[in-house]
């Protein structure tokens, strides 16, 4: 053999290194950075604007459904709201719209609700299906009357991934207006557990777990996603460089 | 004991299409590959049918694979993700053109479609023999792929390239919505998941015995006629 696999191992390790280096090159990480944006063109090309996420039957449930990230904000202020049974829980609907909205968790269980069995696609590759109830977005933003101006949703949660900067995420009116995009507050039949995002949580169903943001307690409707949190619309699309759109 | 060698046929035995796709691949292949087991660190467990997560029954889980493999060399999720979905688009725009040229600038009926006869269980037994013996065709014979070349090549680059394609579009919870039918075809994301993980193997597989082959048959005159299409003919045994 002419390359020893020991050659062979460091040679691979040498190129990998390369490589990172050349991913420190400001013009080869926009490069790398942009794809993103062909994937949003291309998928948003090929899709309707409400074409919906598979939805399964009732035996297709997975038999446990995973919570993963924050299990428990565990911050005194959601404590107190958890002990309270949410009774003074609001949900919080600002920004740029004409009629601000302070809701409580009656007021959204008297709604019109969505059932929607879908699989959550978490970014590490697992996946989870889940029967979810909630109440769609569209008529609270309806209701609120979005202002011109107004491009995206942002959702801002009760727990901050122990980091202390705060959860949030953030989605185009697309995706906002989407039939399947409802802020849930059932799984399985039963209340939102604490840990899958108690009292309500989002479901984005065309995009990858992280999107699905637990815990709201906030949602803002903004001309543009710079000067919230550190600007890339969302947690972890801030801390650790995930493609803002989820969809891939 | 030293003798002046014959003056050899040199031919045109690559054209620039083959070439440039070849290396192109080579390049893409190997960030796609090591990017991939970057990904694949984040949740080293595989299974099949619609779901499945920790709780779940798990066909194959494995520990992490070794940062000398993976992109970036250590764990970043999503820095291996923006090397995976910026090489995977250009790939597969790659493979398609590479394909239709193929079809109609007559590479597929001209070097890789089987000839009569070509198919017989004898002449693929003795292609087999050959290949098992190391003995490399020579002459005229040399300036055609032989029957267990054109079968790799056409099971690559019409079954695995594709399929890695398809799989992992399948994976994509907004192609979920845009092409339904995708996830169907493969019995579902985690299925999709799992199919993307072995082709992607069997690909590396095709690569280390690509390696081999060119080494066997003579690495400076394959190399070469990889780059500049040139090849020296390798004169028939006597």
């Amino acid at each position: 053999m002419i390359l020893s696999r020991r050659s062979l191992v460091l040679g691979a390790a040498a190129t990998l290194a390369g490589c990172d280096r050349l991913a420190k090159n400001e013009a080869v990480r926009d490069a790398l950075f942009s794809a993103e944006n062909f994937h949003k063109w291309a998928q948003r090309g090929l899709m309707a604007r409400d074409a919906l996420a598979r939805e399964f039957r009732p035996d297709q449930i997975s038999p446990f459904f995973r919570p993963n990230g924050t299990a428990n904000p565990n911050t005194p202020e959601y404590k107190a709201l958890w002990r309270n049974g949410f009774a003074d829980w609001r949900l919080h609907v600002s920004g740029l719209v004409g009629q601000p909205l302070s809701l409580s968790l009656a007021q959204l269980h008297a709604l019109p609700h969505r059932e929607q069995i879908t699989r959550h696609d978490c970014v590490e590759g697992w996946s989870a299906i889940g029967k979810w109830r909630g109440v769609p977005l569209k008529p609270i933003l309806d209701a609120a009357r979005l202002r011109d101006g107004a491009r995206y949703i942002v959702f801002h949660c009760a727990d901050d991934m122990g980091g202390g900067r705060g959860y949030y995420e953030s989605i185009d009116l697309v995706d906002a207006f989407h039939p399947q995009t409802i802020l849930a507050f059932a799984l399985n039949d039963e209340p939102l557990r604490v840990a899958n995002g108690a009292p309500l949580r989002l479901r984005v169903e065309r995009q990858l777990g992280y999107k699905q943001a637990k815990y709201l307690m906030k949602i803002e409707a903004v001309a543009s996603l710079e000067g919230i949190g550190g600007g890339k619309g969302g947690y972890w699309e801030d801390r650790a460089g995930y493609d803002w759109y989820a969809g891939i | 004991m030293e003798r002046a060698l014959p003056q050899r046929k040199t031919v045109l035995r690559h054209r620039l299409p083959v070439r440039l796709w070849h290396w192109l691949n080579a390049l893409l292949l190997y960030v796609l590959f090591t990017s991939g087991l970057g990904i694949f660190n984040a949740h080293p467990r595989l299974y099949w049918g619609q779901y499945g997560a920790n709780y779940d029954h798990a066909w194959l889980g494995l520990e992490r694979f070794g940062s000398w493999i993976t992109l970036p060399a250590h764990y970043d999720l999503a820095m291996s993700r923006h090397w995976h979905l910026s090489a995977a688009p250009i790939f597969a725009f790659a493979l398609l053109f590479y394909m239709l040229w193929s079809l109609f600038g007559g590479h597929l009926g001209r070097d890789l479609a089987f000839r009569r006869g070509e198919l017989a269980p004898r002449h693929v037994w003795q292609d087999i023999r050959d290949h098992a013996r190391l003995r490399f065709p020579a002459g005229e014979a040399a300036l055609r792929y032989n029957v267990l070349q054109k079968a790799s090549y056409i099971a690559v680059i019409f079954v695995a390239l594709p399929l890695m394609i398809l799989t992992g579009l399948a994976m994509s919870p907004g192609m979920n919505a845009a092409w339904p039918w995708l996830v169907d075809l493969f019995g579902g994301r985690q299925s999709a998941r799992s199919i993307h993980f072995i082709a992607a193997f069997a690909l590396a597989a095709f690569f280390l015995v690509h390696m081999l082959m060119v080494l066997l048959a003579g690495p400076l005159n394959e190399i070469r006629s990889m780059i500049s299409g040139r090849y020296r003919v390798p004169e028939a045994r006597r």
